[in-house]
């Protein structure tokens, strides 16, 4: 669709891969990433504060965290997206998920595939991480059920399992 | 919902120029303050340009002691680069402290310094090493000290048809501390309450240049350059540091909110100065004297 007075583009066809599926979808430019994923069905992807101080929208975005509120679907244009279920599941739980449950580190659950996520970036970036390095990777991460004891020392546990692995993916 | 909004992409610098010079437009880069502004109480019809595809003004470029650094560069991009922490302490110190995980992979520098917040907190590690910005705009390019593009409350001198290209300092003299404090609510994602940063340069045990740059305490951040002078020409004692932070303190203009009293603020502007400076003078003054 065009506007007819500045001949500029309202809407537009974006391609967005995600968890490894290439989805077609018209949207005009003020539609945020959180908004078409979910649309798409991708309901795990949690919306709460919109406006970037909570984390529960996150996603890896070529594979840096962001707040997906924040983000313009536009902006995700021919760009890859994970969101937890791209991670893993029941029968192929990621690290991170079985150290998750393991540890106790979900209770509501409202919190956890952004935690996860941005765990996971942490993870890639740092194999080793200290205690410092966990709250600061999950610094806008907010979670008001677990005391985040339990998330701190689930993402310790994930970080052994993988190094055991010999690999964070 | 967001309001609705067009958006111009281009992919050049000079196409963007061509946009900002000939309609009226507004850059958007990580989106981190414009975004939630607009969701809040924003008007619907207005028109971006997104910086997203200009990667020439992303990165930080490290040329003998000056650091150049791209208006997009992003607060985790800070973190990332090894060779910040010789050449701006202050700035890594900060950034670790900024917002969180995700906001630091969006929000840009220029982004931070162009919205013009009192309690923008990169502008105090930047003010404390002499930082310069460069604009850019379809009628050509200027440069001018940080400290003279902030103007008031969000108020700056970038003007409608520029962009700011980079933000470029020399690294501080070996003899030097740069020391960045950030006091708020909680360590994480919150609003500055107080933002120090704090420059010291020893010669021969005596303090040769000093800058103290604070945030969230007055309509804009600030250099407090009489508290500056006071350090200057001799060792720091306690009294003279006390001297200094106290009229750091007075010098500040801080409001009531509901993060902090006006009161408190002052106070901690006065601790925080000494507390820096004294633990400035400690590492410049052990490095030069062991
Ligand atoms: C949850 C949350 C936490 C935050 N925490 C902090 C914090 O701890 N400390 C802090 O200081 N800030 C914080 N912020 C505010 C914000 O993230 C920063 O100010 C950020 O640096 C803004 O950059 P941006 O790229 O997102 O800017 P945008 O929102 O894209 O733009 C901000 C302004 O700058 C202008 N602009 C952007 N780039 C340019 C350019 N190259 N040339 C000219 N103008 C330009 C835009 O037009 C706009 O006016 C936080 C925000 C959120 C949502
Ligand atoms: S919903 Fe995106 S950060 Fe809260
Ligand atoms: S488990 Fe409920 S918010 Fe974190």
């Amino acid at each position: 669709m065009t506007d007819k007075k500045t001949g500029m583009a309202r809407e537009k066809l974006v391609n967005i891969h995600v968890n490894g599926t290439a989805c077609e979808i018209t949207v005009p430019a003020w539609r945020t990433l959180l908004e078409v994923l979910r649309e798409l069905g991708h309901v795990e992807v949690k919306c709460g504060c919109e406006k970037g101080d909570c984390g529960a929208c996150a996603v890896l975005l070529d594979g840096e965290v962001v707040d997906s509120c924040l983000t313009l679907a536009w902006n995700a244009d021919r760009r890859s997206v994970m969101t937890v279920q791209g991670l893993g599941g029941p029968g192929k739980a990621h690290p991170l998920q079985t150290a998750f449950i393991e540890h106790g580190g979900a209770q509501c659950g409202y919190c956890t595939p952004g935690m996860i996520l941005a765990a996971k970036a942490l993870l890639d970036d740092i194999p080793n991480p200290s205690l410092d390095d966990i709250k600061r990777g999950l610094s806008g991460n907010l979670c008001r059920c677990t005391g985040y004891t339990r998330i701190f020392s689930a993402i310790r546990a994930a970080a052994q399992a993988l190094r055991q692995e010999g690999g964070t993916s | 919902m967001l309001p609705s909004f067009e958006l111009l992409e281009p992919h050049s610098l000079d196409e963007a120029l061509k946009m900002l010079a000939t309609s009226e437009a507004t850059p958007l880069a990580g989106g981190t303050n414009l975004l939630p502004d607009l969701r809040a109480h924003g008007r619907a019809g207005r028109r971006f340009i997104s910086l997203a595809a200009l990667d020439q003004l992303r990165g930080v470029e490290h040329k003998g002691n000056r650091v150049i650094m791209g208006g997009s560069t992003t607060l985790n991009d800070i973190l990332r680069d090894p060779l910040m922490p010789k050449a701006a302490p202050s700035l890594v110190s900060m950034a670790k402290v900024f917002a969180g995980t995700m906001i630091r992979n969006a929000a840009t520098i220029a982004g931070n310094i162009c919205y013009g917040s009192p309690s923008a907190d990169a502008i105090p590690p930047l003010l404390s090493v002499d930082a310069e910005v460069t604009l850019t705009s379809a009628a050509g390019e200027r440069t001018l000290p940080l400290d003279s593009f902030l103007l008031g409350y969000k108020k700056t001198a970038h003007q409608p048809d520029e962009l700011l290209k980079t933000v470029a300092w020399t690294i501080p003299a070996a003899d030097s501390a740069n020391l960045f404090y950030k006091l708020g609510r909680r360590r994480g994602d919150a609003i500055t309450v107080v933002g120090v940063a704090v420059t010291v340069v020893i010669e021969s045990g005596s303090c040769s240049k000093a800058r103290i740059a604070l945030g969230s305490v007055a309509p804009t951040v600030f250099r407090a350059k009489e508290a500056e002078n006071i350090l200057i020409g001799g060792p720091l004692t306690a009294a003279t540091i006390d001297q200094a932070a106290l009229t750091a303190a007075q010098a500040s203009r801080p409001i009531d909110d509901i993060r902090a009293s006006a009161e408190y603020r002052r106070h901690a502007v006065h601790m925080l100065v000494r507390r820096l400076l004294t633990q400035a003078w400690q590492t410049s003054g052990a490095k030069q004297h062991d």
